[in-house]
């Protein structure tokens, strides 16, 4: 006798635990298993873009605090460095180390949060996530002690950044940087080496390399299928050019793949940190350029970071106004997203949200 | 007048059942008073069983927050003892919501259903001396009975609530505990088969040294299969809260809600209580004969300490790897459990068939050899399933040309 | 064996189980908020100001709303306008600072709280009777004067408008020489009887836009 069965949609989604942000994934299950995926998206639409043609050019540095919102710092220093660009202002060299290691300390933090909720999404009860908060804290503590703000910090503008960074941010991040080896030392310990992690993960949801490359996938997801393609190596910005880190790669690209190389990365960023520390030395932190800029009339600059999930890049186009003609946001989410359907299609409904997990994509970003 | 329980009733062995028959014996006719005694444990049960679920919502939410660093729930009565109180009355005063669509009467009978296997477990488990409900000479057939019950409620709430979460919540629960009952029964076949005995004050007696040492495998099996069973992690897949929200209890809210929560964080304990009475001596102890019931809580103290401890730790399996988590690894280890267990009964019993604590102490020693080798030999023939031979490499580069 | 990195982790969670929370109970303890924590509470000096409506200006979601008279005489240097309105509308801001970055008379500082939740959304805006009355604690947020000065707005005392100026401040010429850190803590503006340096606005500020490029840009 055989059973009759037929296929189930489910929406996964707008409203989730596990889709990270208001993102719905609509899905065809057979049993457990995923026949179609089809991502849906733009429940977060703020149109940050029509809205940057409203406002001068300082302005939009508080727009960019707001696409990926566990990595603001980044993003300023994207959008600064397109500025910088259609000027042609040359930053101060302490502002250019500020900047990397502000930008390099919210890599961490974006790191911790992705690895803390794709454990969640693998169903440890938020233990390795509050690990990972805890450090995360310490960080946004700094953020606080530097600009005033935890997550929307608006802390760079075009020419540097706003302030210099006060007199006890430095013991501080000293003590930080002691304390997190052993925290962090805690995260991979309990899960790093995991059996039901390996299980979970190993093998699951691959991205080949071709298909990376063909789909525009940037940051850790391009590095774990086997690309050393880091835009801090290959175009170095700010101080990135001074600092010795290396670019950990994994050949697998399989969600386990993903999750280790962002396990190294953080590392890496904590390697430049402390060379930052070193070598960062007393200047001034602002070009001198006034707060409305007037950039000439049919510049046009491309600003490109390699921020916690990709490439990010701010396309700025002027007509000689104080506001841009046309602003164009490459986010590395939603290309990371592209894929998706590549990835789980044969899969298990319980991979489809590691998966999502293991991609860390922002919704902040992917809808703009 | 004054009532006389007969030598072969089948509560004549419970001390407190006939502590309380001969009191009210006096009051009322013999029938009533059978009935009204019967009662008044019936009720010490249920509500020992809620209230201790009450308390051990708060316990385990306190040792998660402690797991994560947190401090968890505080703020009100003493270290927010209070707290499964305050939960309590507001989800009796939330709306109780039935989604459109659903199967009523069976989405009413579920909390129910799910609530008392849950209470009807406790009835053979022996908390002290001669403290049960009923003493069965079935007792260890009639606790896999009962708790098998749960997996019918299970698809009762998954069918009943008209929502697709709630269907795979259920489909899963069902598969892991139709999967989970086999490697559970043949462990107790190990329990059994030593004690002599199916009835649970029996086999409290049989344990002159804990089976815990002269079953060990059979332990990590129990163990393992009833947290599989209990739905929690690693194995919360039926209501897997990052994948599919809450599971088969999604849609339900208020009262319900708190009965199918108050049936869960029962299970633990009604569980450990099993777990304690078959592996862990019961309530013996030094001073049992006066102090057996504090044994008995401290043991599941113990045991719900681990279970929160491995819930906060471990993330979740699939649901294909538990499957074959089950039937791959937990039902082989258990067969050879069993076999080693009945040669070495076979050969160690004397001429009455019963074992004295040297044929025990033997058979710990041999059983922990057993335990350690399969466990090897199953732990590392799953390991190359684990970990394929693919290496993880981690290229560094100090430059990189761009072309 | 299978299971060895598994027992590895209960032993982690064992030992965090034995250490003490790193979360703190809010209303009783709090965190250590730093001094240039921008707030809610917008302080703002009436005596400082000028009615320039720089801030409403360079608001990027325009929630300061300025309306002045202007004076009966023919204004001379150093005069001001006269304020009749100075709302902001807190419902919608985003405590960006850009408002406090942009004013060139240190009229306007940001709040060190963040408790003012309201039920109603016409009480999130604070008005200038408001802003005149509230008690000072000015965020040192964009105010090297106050965090050479060592003031914290949490716990330290309000401050009076001619504390809080750049009169006696010499940063912005340190740090263009290159030697803003360790800065020393003038005296004159902790002490309870200040002496205050009775020129200002003769700086040339950092943050104000040179005339050529700057643009009168509609609210």
């Amino acid at each position: 006798m055989t059973i009759r069965t037929e296929p189930m949609t489910v929406n996964i989604g707008p409203q989730h635990p596990s889709t990270h942000g208001v993102f719905r994934l609509r899905v065809t299950f057979d049993g457990e298993e995923i026949l179609e995926v089809e991502p849906i998206f733009g429940y977060l639409h703020r149109g940050t873009e029509k809205l940057a043609e409203e406002r001068n050019y300082t302005q939009i540095v508080t727009l960019t605090d707001r696409l990926d919102y566990v990595s603001s710092m980044i993003n300023n220093q994207a959008y600064c460095l397109a500025v910088e660009e259609l000027l042609g202002v040359e930053v101060p060299q302490r502002a250019k180390y500020l900047r990397t290691l502000t930008a390099e300390l919210q890599r961490v933090a974006s790191h911790l949060m992705g690895i803390g909720f794709f454990l969640q999404d693998l169903g440890t009860l938020g233990t390795p996530l509050m690990y990972a908060f805890r450090s995360r804290e310490r960080i946004l503590d700094l953020f606080e002690m530097l600009c005033g703000a935890r997550i929307t910090v608006s802390y760079m503008r075009p020419g540097g950044v706003f302030f210099d960074a006060p007199v006890d941010f430095w013991p501080a991040l000293d003590q930080f940087l002691k304390d997190f080896e052993a925290e962090y030392n805690e995260i991979q310990q309990l899960i790093l080496e995991n059996e039901i992690v390996m299980v979970r993960t190993r093998g699951v949801a691959l991205l080949p390399l071709d298909l990376a490359i063909n789909a525009s996938v940037s940051g850790p997801s391009l590095r774990a299928s086997g690309l050393a393609w880091d835009w801090r190596k290959m175009a170095p910005y700010d101080a990135y050019d001074r600092m010795e880190f290396d670019v950990p790669i994994a050949t697998g690209g399989d969600n386990y793949d993903r999750f280790w190389v962002r396990i190294q990365e953080i590392h890496q960023s904590i390697r430049i940190v402390k060379q930052c520390i070193e070598q960062i030395e007393p200047g001034p932190t602002r070009a001198d350029v006034p707060l409305v800029l007037r950039p000439p009339a049919g510049a046009e600059a491309y600003g490109r970071v390699e921020a916690s999930k990709g490439e990010l890049g701010f396309y700025l186009v002027s007509d000689g106004g104080i506001s841009p003609y046309r602003m164009k946001i490459r986010s590395p989410s939603l290309m990371n997203l592209t894929v998706t359907e590549h990835l789980l299609v044969g899969w298990k409904l319980a991979d489809m949200i590691v998966t999502l997990g293991s991609l860390d994509i922002n919704l902040g970003e992917v809808d703009r | 007048m004054s009532c006389v329980l007969g030598p072969d009733n089948i509560l004549h062995d419970t001390l407190l059942f006939r502590v309380i028959y001969d009191f009210v014996g006096h009051l009322l006719p013999c029938w009533l008073s059978y009935i009204v005694a019967g009662g008044v444990i019936m009720m010490l049960l249920v509500n020992g069983v809620l209230m201790g679920a009450g308390l051990f919502s708060w316990v385990e939410r306190r040792l998660i927050g402690r797991f994560h660093n947190r401090i968890g729930p505080n703020r009100w009565g003493p270290f927010g003892m209070l707290q499964p109180m305050a939960d309590v009355v507001k989800l009796i005063f939330k709306e109780d919501l039935t989604p459109a669509g659903a199967d009523r009467i069976v989405f009413m009978i579920v909390p129910v259903a799910m609530l008392a296997p849950v209470v009807l477990m406790m009835a053979v488990v022996p908390f002290a001396k001669d403290t049960a409900l009923a003493n069965l000479n079935v007792g260890v057939l009639y606790v896999l009975a009962v708790t098998s019950i749960t997996s019918v409620a299970i698809f009762m709430a998954g069918w009943a609530s008209n929502n697709r979460y709630a269907m795979f919540g259920a489909s899963r629960g069902v598969a892991i505990l139709i999967s989970y009952e086999v490697p559970v029964v043949m462990s107790l076949l190990g329990v059994v088969l030593v004690a002599g005995s199916m009835s649970m004050a029996d086999v409290v007696s049989a344990q002159t040294i804990p089976f815990l040492l002269v079953q060990p495998l059979a332990f990590f099996v129990f163990f393992v299969g009833t947290s599989a069973e209990l739905n929690r992690t690693p194995f919360d897949l039926a209501e897997a809260e990052s994948e599919i929200i809450a599971g088969y209890h999604i849609e339900y809210s208020g009262v319900k809600f708190a009965l199918i929560q108050a049936a869960e964080f029962g299970a633990v304990l009604t569980s450990s209580a099993v777990m304690v009475t078959l592996f862990l001596s019961g309530w013996s102890g030094p001073l049992s004969s006066y102090l057996g019931w504090v044994w008995f809580l401290m043991k599941i103290g113990v045991l719900a300490f681990v279970f929160s401890w491995v819930r906060a730790t471990f993330p979740r399996l699939r649901i294909d790897q538990l499957l074959a988590f089950a039937w791959k690894f937990l039902l082989p280890i258990s067969i050879i459990n069993l076999f080693a267990t009945a040669l070495e009964v076979y050969f160690l019993r004397d001429g009455a068939g019963t074992l004295d604590t040297t044929d025990l102490w033997i058979m710990a020693g041999i059983n922990f050899g057993v335990a350690f080798g399969s466990l090897l030999i199953f732990g590392t023939l799953i390991k190359e399933k684990v970990r394929p031979a693919r290496p993880i490499t981690g290229v560094t580069l100090s430059s990189i040309e761009v072309s | 064996m299978y299971g060895i990195a598994m027992a590895k982790g209960l032993l982690v969670t064992l030992k965090n189980m034995t250490k003490k929370p790193f979360t703190v109970q809010y209303p009783e303890e709090r965190v250590k908020q730093h001094p240039r924590f921008r707030g809610e509470e917008f302080v703002w000096y009436e005596e400082r100001c000028t009615g320039c409506a720089s801030c409403a200006k360079y608001c990027p979601l325009g929630i300061i709303k300025i309306v002045t008279k202007p004076s009966e005489t023919a204004p001379a240097q150093g005069d001001k306008y006269k304020l009749e309105l100075f709302d902001i509308s807190i419902n919608r801001c985003m405590f960006c600072g850009l408002c406090v970055e942009a004013c060139p008379y240190d009229a306007l500082f940001m709040g060190s709280g963040f408790e003012q939740g309201q039920y109603s959304r016409k009480k999130m805006v604070i008005d200038i009777d408001h802003l005149r009355q509230a008690d000072k604690h000015p965020s040192t947020f964009f105010r090297p004067q106050l965090e050479d000065s060592g003031y914290d707005p949490r716990g330290g005392r309000p401050l009076h408008w001619q504390e809080v100026g750049r009169e006696s401040w010499q940063w912005h010429q340190r740090e263009k020489a290159g030697m803003n850190i360790a800065r020393p803590v003038p005296s004159d503006l902790l002490s309870d009887d200040p002496q205050v340096d009775s020129s200002f606005v003769e700086d040339s500020e950092v943050a104000t836009p040179p005339p050529s490029t700057t643009t009168e840009e509609a609210e």
